[in-house]
């Protein structure tokens, strides 16, 4: 394989408790840490894997989003991606509209495979990589947790409700990783500082021709309906009474 | 008038219970027309179970080797060519339904949205995120069909005392070869479905290992319950990955959920937050899994779990 084209979103990290504005215009993001959407870093760390193995010469991360998404880029080519590229917008777009960017992208490099994380933790869409398939005219193998290549396809295992789905895909495809999938490296420090002297090319979304999507508008935001504090019980006897009370038993 | 295509989830032999819950969302909308569109090898059976359901118009039912294994690149491009004469196309938000309709969504050039938990209005729905810390309320644009997927977890199935008619229908649209169904490990168990039970009891990495998960089966087995666990028990390998529940697990709404040794991450406890009672049972009074319980029960689990184990018989 010649080429792995792996997205990398800019995401509120994982550890952080999001709140809602007061006035209900959106999320808290100001002075938030900032991180690789979690998913991502596994779709990185999976490609590094096969460029190590000998399966793949090139290693390019993608992130379409604001000039700030060079930290992830960075980090991604600390962690072993040979090049990176920008797609500088203000506002990141909707999941229609980074498949199309996505797939530009893609017209240009011509990787044989692409890796995206199975959802972004922001807004939990898990779209883009299915969208980018579709748009590509190519294979998805969603929520991945085992590859293995063998000449022009990859058998890929999917964690699906039920468990386990294999299914086998000819390349070029998508795959979307999920959490079992590896597990990332830890980013070193020399390698921080080898990273900056990797390419990081950036072009502005309005160069690309993503075509103008439909929007879905989000009119407000409210914190999630609380629980009520329950009760506290001293002992197995203590909770069996309180489930015989609510009729649970 | 609003017209509905929802695409069946099943096993290749059953109607998945997603269905019927992705029904009674579909028909919060002001004058629904549901049509409920199986795919399938063989789609008899399944067929049937979906004309059963309440508030079901019509069933439409497309037979066909390739849809063996419900491969997104092999369905999207059949629903694309039935979905003219639809304003809505919904489909769960389960695996299948996440994996499937942004496919179709993107073919049919409009954006689409997940994880719906309640209808506002003809085209306003809400949907959480950031692993549930968040709600947002979102308007699909006019003039496009919606395609969305609807988090089961927030809608309880409607009845099934319907006989609706099952039209066969056969679609022209070009199927890819680019993708093969090899296999389905799925595990076999004889407790209740995870996603249906009305009560689960739920394991995390205190327990230890694949042995003292044996401890969660039995308290399960006396309560006739589901068996799920956190993400961390996953990962340690004590219980395959269709038991875990949370932000990339199942999104479940027992009557009872009962966690043992979990602390209560944010990622686990969205999966969680539609349960009627939560039990928690943990050594740590500080573990944030009491602030959403509704029962808490400080103690070693390997004191407490035998305990109630017997005290249930
Ligand atoms: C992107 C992303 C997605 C994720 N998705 C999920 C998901 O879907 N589901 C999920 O569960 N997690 C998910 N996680 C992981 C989540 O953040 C937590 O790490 C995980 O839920 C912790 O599992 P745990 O509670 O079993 O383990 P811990 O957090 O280690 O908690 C163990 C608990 O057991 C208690 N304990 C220890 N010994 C005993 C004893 N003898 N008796 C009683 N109590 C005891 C401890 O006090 C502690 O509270 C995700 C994380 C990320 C980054
Ligand atoms: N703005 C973006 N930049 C780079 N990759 C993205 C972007 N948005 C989404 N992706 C990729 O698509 C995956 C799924 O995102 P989503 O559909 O938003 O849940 C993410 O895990 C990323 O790999």
């Amino acid at each position: 394989m010649e080429k792995i084209l792996v997205g990398l979103k800019r995401v509120v990290d994982y550890n952080v408790r999001v709140r809602v504005k007061g006035d209900g215009s959106g999320v808290e993001t100001e002075g938030v840490k900032m991180s690789i959407n979690p998913f991502d870093e596994i779709a990185l760390e999976e490609a590094l894997r096969i460029k190590e193995r000998g399966e793949a010469n090139e290693v390019v991360v993608v992130s379409i989003g604001s000039g700030e998404a060079q930290q992830q880029l960075r980090t991604g080519l600390a962690m072993g991606a040979d090049r990176a590229i920008l797609v500088e917008t203000v506002a990141t777009p909707d999941p229609l509209s980074c498949a199309h960017a996505l797939l530009e992208i893609v017209k240009r490099e011509n990787p044989e495979l692409v890796i995206l994380g199975k959802q972004a933790i922001d807004n939990d869409n898990a779209q883009t990589g299915q969208m980018l398939a579709a748009l590509w005219g190519r294979p998805q193998g969603t929520f991945a947790s085992k590859l293995e290549f063998n000449g022009g396809s990859v058998r890929v295992t999917r964690e699906v409700d039920a468990g386990l789905d294999v299914i086998e895909v000819d390349l070029p495809a998508v795959i979307t990783a999920d959490l079992r999938l590896n597990e990332p490296r830890y980013v070193k420090l020399p390698d921080i500082m080898k990273a900056k002297k990797k390419p990081l090319d950036q072009i502005p979304l309005a160069e690309l021709s993503v075509p103008d999507s439909p929007a879905i508008a989000e009119t407000g935001f409210e914190p999630p309906a609380a629980r009520e504090r329950g009760i506290m019980v001293d002992d197995v006897a203590g909770l069996v009474g309180a489930l015989n009370d609510k009729g649970l038993l | 008038m609003a017209k509905v295509l929802l695409i069946a989830e099943h096993d290749g032999t059953s109607l998945n219970p997603s269905t019927a819950k992705c029904v009674a969302c579909a028909a919060e909308i002001s004058g629904a027309e549901i049509e409920v569109a199986v795919f399938a090898e063989s789609a008899g059976a399944i067929a049937a179970q979906a004309a059963s359901l309440d508030s079901v118009s019509r069933v439409l039912s497309n037979e066909a080797t390739a849809n063996r294994g419900a491969l997104a690149a092999v369905l999207a491009p059949q629903i694309v060519a039935m979905a003219d004469s639809y304003d809505y196309i919904f489909g769960p938000s389960t695996t299948f339904g996440k994996d499937l309709m942004p496919r179709v969504a993107a073919l049919l050039g409009v954006n689409q949205i997940s994880d719906i938990m309640s209808v506002e209005g003809e085209r306003v729905f809400k949907r959480p995120i950031y692993a549930g810390s968040a709600v947002v309320t979102v308007e699909a644009p006019a003039g496009v069909p919606v395609v969305a997927t609807i988090r089961t977890a927030s809608f309880r199935a409607v009845g099934a005392g319907n006989s609706a008619p099952v039209d066969a229908v056969d679609v022209s649209a070009d199927i890819p070869d680019h993708t093969r169904f090899i296999a389905s490990e799925t595990g076999k168990s004889d407790r209740p479905d995870l996603q249906s039970a009305s009560r689960v009891v739920a394991g995390g990495r205190a327990l230890g290992s694949e042995e003292n998960f044996d401890l969660i089966y039995k308290l399960a087995d006396k309560l006739e319950a589901g068996v799920g666990a956190s993400r961390a028990a996953v990962d340690a390998g004590y219980v395959p990955n269709e038991m875990q529940v949370g932000q990339t697990g199942r999104i479940i709404a027992p009557d009872l959920y009962i966690a043992i040794g979990i602390s209560g991450a944010i990622q686990h406890l969205t999966g969680i937050k539609d349960a009627g009672t939560i039990v928690a049972i943990n050594k740590d009074e500080e573990a944030p899994i009491f602030e959403v319980a509704d029962i808490g029960l400080v103690g070693d689990l390997f004191n407490v779990v035998p305990e109630l184990t017997e005290a249930l018989d």
